[in-house]
């Protein structure tokens, strides 16, 4: 297969989905969860019968706090405000459970806004400083160009993740993170796989020129790309149908993140190298 | 002869490996603690309120966790996890704590016992307590805290009663009177009781458990509280864990029927991979999360590719003729600086995310890390050693899919 030839093709698709993502990240931002909020979030579980707008009602009218949403799936009601204490949170469930009889208070989470963004700045000074030292390394093992190509596709699937939580307004929290970090970790790992047999193709006497070259190091390790994806994705379907429900979108994450990451590789990765290999 | 040898070698490294499996997966799973986005329970960040002329230091926080853990253990809560973060914080994770809010009440309060005269000055401290009982009460008060000076607190207090005949001192906690009363008499006998009007006897034994554990160096802010119900994870880890062993398996299954003979040694690898990765999480004193069981996936995915970049180049070199052990020998050769490589390149972003990462960060970064070098340690030496060995058995390169 002519992946190099096609390159425009994959860029086209990726585009696809990087604009529509980076356009809502400016438009509409992420749905940050209370890890990253600060705030406090209740939940419940009640009669199906109940409506989220009602129960949004009844806690505005205590007029506690200034911020409320309320999310309904199943019988499981999640109320998210501002930073509650102790006595208003037990406020808010005495009131329901006169309005609507019988609910139970399941968990009650609060954290402080400032662990968020300090969690977000250790996080992605660790990134940054992790990206340089797999640079410096990549560069030392193989050559600049090789880094560059593989650093960029890592930025690719990070966008394209982040980018589908903000078109769909998935709760980003502490799960997303390590989601995230799973994809940069397998993505660079499959990256480099593939970079590794286009640097022993180079070493060969008899050299095709480059396109040809990097066509035959991705289809000489095609095999392995699609065998590892799919093993690593086993665990992540099984969990994905039958694994309980606080972890589904965190797996769903995983997956998007390594369908991407595998993607990424083969038609993103070796795409660029050949563009700055074609420039410098 | 060469065959038979390696045959019971094989058999050998086998029966080890599932004696092993059998033996130790009880102990590692019991003794590898579930983490609170797992089981449920509180969490607490303490914040130390640095006042004028203090200096919070490393010292000052280990000294503070000693007490915190004194406390805690003492509301027998089993295993409650204490760490230090950042340089002034102290973050408290109890699984399964029946009362919360009680948890709350003994973490906070720095315990700063004072026995003080009519004008405010401080006569005894609670650093010199000896002991702090919870009792009913003497002669019908209600329930009370008995106090025990040790020998020096003893002669402070004799001394201070002396001094003080006919007069009042009050007890303070934190700052705050909780009891004044009249002296009668000097007390040479270093035994004191702290009774109140409001002690209840719950209240009592808090109060016994605060003075017992002593004062902490420097008062501490609740920055972060959270209680996350038990149910939370209850009912999805098991599924979760019976659907995560599902997975486990049906990699061993397509390893086998994809990559037949190499597949089988996979899967011995692959068991001896789990059985290194968990046990040496247990040796570490790891707690495993969401984001570590992540880490757990993602190095298991490196090392079932670590195997497939292997036999995938084993069968090339078996495609150009090469007989069957040079065909493994090149093709380790060649495979290990594709391992190498990639493996090293994800473990220098997971050794930074150690070092800069906090809570679930670092938590996914040590369990990448452990897996990484686990998977590259098994792979290049254990799989390559049981594929020699296999070689000698059988020479079929149709059982090695070619």
């Amino acid at each position: 297969m002519q992946f190099i030839e096609r390159r425009k093709w994959f860029y086209i698709f990726s585009l696809l989905f990087l604009i529509p993502g980076i356009i809502s990240m400016f438009v509409q931002g992420f749905n940050l969860g209370i890890d990253f909020q600060g705030g406090s979030v209740l939940r419940y579980k009640m009669d199906t019968a109940i409506e989220a707008p009602a129960v949004m009602k009844t806690v505005q009218d205590l007029q506690l706090v200034s911020e409320v949403s309320v999310q309904k799936s199943a019988d499981e009601f999640y109320i998210r405000t501002t930073e509650l204490t102790q006595e208003q949170t037990q406020q808010i469930t005495d009131t329901l459970k006169a309005q609507y009889g019988n609910i139970i208070l399941q968990s009650a989470d609060s954290v402080g806004a400032t662990i968020g963004s300090e969690l977000i700045r250790n996080a992605f000074l660790a990134v940054l400083v992790a990206l340089v030292l797999m640079l410096i390394y990549i560069t030392f093992r193989f050559e600049w160009t090789f880094g560059l190509a593989a650093i960029l596709a890592l930025f690719h699937d990070v966008l394209i993740v982040c980018g589908l939580f903000s078109l769909f307004q998935w709760e980003v929290n502490s799960a997303f993170i390590a989601a995230i970090l799973t994809i940069i970790g397998y993505s660079i790992n499959d990256t480099i796989v593939i970079f590794d047999r286009v640097r022993e193709n180079l070493r060969m006497k008899k050299k095709d020129p480059l396109p040809t070259l990097l066509d035959r190091s991705i289809m000489q390790t095609l095999n392995r790309s699609v065998n590892t994806v799919l093993t690593v994705l086993m665990p992540l379907i099984t969990l994905l149908i039958f694994g309980g429900a606080t972890l589904k979108i965190f797996v769903m994450t995983l997956l998007i993140g390594f369908l991407f990451g595998m993607y990424s590789s083969i038609c993103v990765a070796s795409p660029i190298y050949y563009e700055i290999k074609q420039r410098g | 002869m060469r065959k038979n040898t390696s045959m019971a070698i094989v058999a050998t490294i086998v029966v080890i490996i599932i004696g092993l499996a059998y033996f130790t997966n009880k102990p590692i799973l019991n003794r590898l603690p579930l983490g609170l986005d797992l089981k449920g329970g509180l969490h607490v960040v303490l914040q130390a309120d640095e006042k004028a002329g203090e200096t919070v230091t490393a010292d000052t926080i280990s000294k503070s966790i000693a007490v915190l853990r004194n406390r805690i253990d003492s509301l027998g809560v089993k295993e409650p996890i204490i760490y230090p973060q950042g340089n002034d914080r102290i973050v408290i994770e109890i699984a399964g704590v029946d009362d919360p809010e009680q948890a709350v009440n003994i973490i906070k309060n720095t315990a700063q016992l004072e026995f003080r005269d009519q004008t405010g000055k401080i006569l005894v401290t609670g650093k010199d307590l000896k002991d702090a009982q919870a009792s009913p009460g003497a002669n019908g008060s209600g329930p009370a805290v008995s106090l025990e000076f040790n020998a020096a607190g003893a002669k402070l207090f004799g001394d201070a009663t002396a001094a003080n005949i006919g007069k009042d001192i009050s007890i303070y906690l934190d700052n705050e009177v909780i009891e004044t009363a009249t002296v009668k008499t000097a007390i040479p006998d270093g035994k004191a009781e702290i009774s109140g009007g409001s002690m209840t006897a719950q209240t009592a034994q808090d109060l016994a458990v605060l003075l017992r554990s002593g004062a902490l160096p420097v008062s501490f802010s609740i920055m972060e509280k959270r209680t996350v119900g038990p149910t939370l994870g209850a009912d999805s880890l098991n599924m979760s864990v019976k659907a995560g062993i599902a997975g486990l398996i049906a990699i061993l299954i397509f390893m086998m029927g994809y990559y037949l003979l190499p597949g089988v040694v996979a899967s011995i690898s692959m068991v001896l991979y789990s059985i290194l990765v968990l046990g040496t999480m247990v040796v570490l004193g790891s707690v495993l999360t969401l984001p570590g069981i992540a880490g757990f996936v993602l190095s298991i995915g490196m090392a079932v590719d670590a195997n497939i970049i292997i036999y995938e180049h084993i069968k090339e070199e078996l495609r150009f003729g090469k007989t069957l052990k040079a065909a493994i020998e090149a093709g380790f050769s060649r495979a290990f600086w594709t391992i190498f490589d990639s493996n090293l390149t994800t473990l220098i972003a997971a050794v930074v995310l150690i070092w800069f990462g906090t809570g679930p960060i670092k938590g996914f970064a040590v369990t990448l890390s452990i897996g990484i070098i686990a998977s590259m340690v098994v792979a290049l030496t254990f799989t390559r050693y049981l594929l020699v060995l296999f070689a000698d058995i059988t020479k079929n390169n149709k059982l090695y899919g070619v």
